[in-house]
């Protein structure tokens, strides 16, 4: 078993991760809805950060709470539903439908998983939010799919 | 550029961390003071860190291990504390009106330290009367111990302990900082 990498400082993660998350907002929303959304996104990580276990894929985590944003703004500002709304049958969001058959999966196909299927986000974009590659995004959400299918027989 | 985050936006950010009352410990640091630069430390319930020329990574970390990992830098909750130390800094203030918060020291430090929190503006002990007044007399070298640790120096005075022989002995910041609390407080000339 590796040690866990532990938790840091809620400063030190704000820092490491401020211009990036916001530059990520800039391109998504543009520069008025990114001052919003940046506030909530740390925030929002603030509230969940002293239930973190460990400091592993913080830049992915702080990444995919912006992108929740801003589909959950996107949301918001479209009640008609003209957003393509990824709501399953019974009216959950599909990432929330996505949790329990993820949560067994390693870190980086969970995540590249939940932001293919839960969040509809492109591979390019995955690969940015984990810091490597597009190709790499989609090998790790195909990984993450056949290890699930696997466990579910 | 239009993607480049701006100070006010950052501050922001930390001002409302600050007021939906998220943090474990805001903190600061003081570049400018007589005493060189100083982090300052605060929970909700008080002061619970000073130190003398931080090394903020290694500070951050130890705060985040005995109060919460929701460390954040925040003036707002800091800025009584640094006009009380501004003021004593500059003579006009002997006493200090802060809430101390001493989490997680262990029985005797926090004997020792309430007791040294007793001693005046501008009066030194010794560490063998601070090890009597704590209930064990032989304890001087522990005191010296519990001294060399104190985790808010100024506002807890542990400058004002000397050796039974009025040497300076030592001091966690330094003894040039010790002189001149010492001499600020008129105690030496």
């Amino acid at each position: 078993m590796s040690m866990a990498v532990a938790v840091p400082p809620f400063e030190t993660f704000y820092e490491s991760h401020k211009t990036e998350v916001f530059r990520f907002l800039v391109r998504r929303v543009g520069r008025d809805g990114a001052e919003d959304a940046f506030q909530e996104t740390f925030l929002r990580a603030l509230r969940a950060y002293d239930r973190l276990e460990h400091g592993e894929h913080l830049r992915a985590w702080a990444l995919t709470i912006a992108n929740r944003i801003v589909l959950d703004g996107a949301r918001r500002r479209r009640p008609t539903g003209e957003m393509p709304e990824l709501v399953t049958e019974d009216g959950r969001p599909a990432y929330e439908e996505l949790a329990p058959l993820t949560d067994d999966l390693p870190p980086k196909e969970r995540a590249a998983v939940v932001l293919r299927y839960g969040y509809d986000l492109g591979y390019d974009e995955i690969g940015e939010a984990l810091g490597s590659t597009e190709s790499a995004a989609r090998q790790a959400a195909s990984a993450g799919v056949r290890r699930i299918r696997k466990e579910k027989q | 550029m239009t993607d480049i985050l701006t100070p006010d936006l950052d501050e922001r950010f930390r001002a409302a961390a600050t007021a939906e009352g998220l943090l474990d410990v805001a903190y600061d640091v003081f570049d400018d003071t007589a005493m060189g630069p100083l982090l300052v430390g605060v929970t909700d319930r008080g002061v619970c860190r000073i130190t003398f020329d931080p090394s903020p990574e290694r500070e951050l970390e130890q705060l985040a291990r005995v109060y919460g990992s929701r460390v954040l830098r925040s003036t707002k909750p800091i800025q009584r504390v640094h006009l009380e130390l501004d003021e004593y800094l500059e003579g006009r203030r002997r006493d200090f009106d802060l809430e101390l918060d001493l989490r997680g020291q262990p029985d005797f430090y926090l004997r020792v330290l309430s007791e040294l929190a007793r001693v005046g503006y501008g009066e030194t002990t010794t560490y063998g009367t601070l090890a009597a007044r704590s209930g064990n007399p032989r304890a001087a070298r522990a005191v010296g111990t519990v001294m060399n640790r104190n985790p808010i120096p100024i506002v807890l005075p542990c400058h004002r302990v000397v050796g039974a022989n009025g040497s300076l002995t030592g001091y966690g910041g330094g003894l040039h900082r010790k002189e001149m609390l010492l001499r600020l407080e008129g105690a030496i000339l």
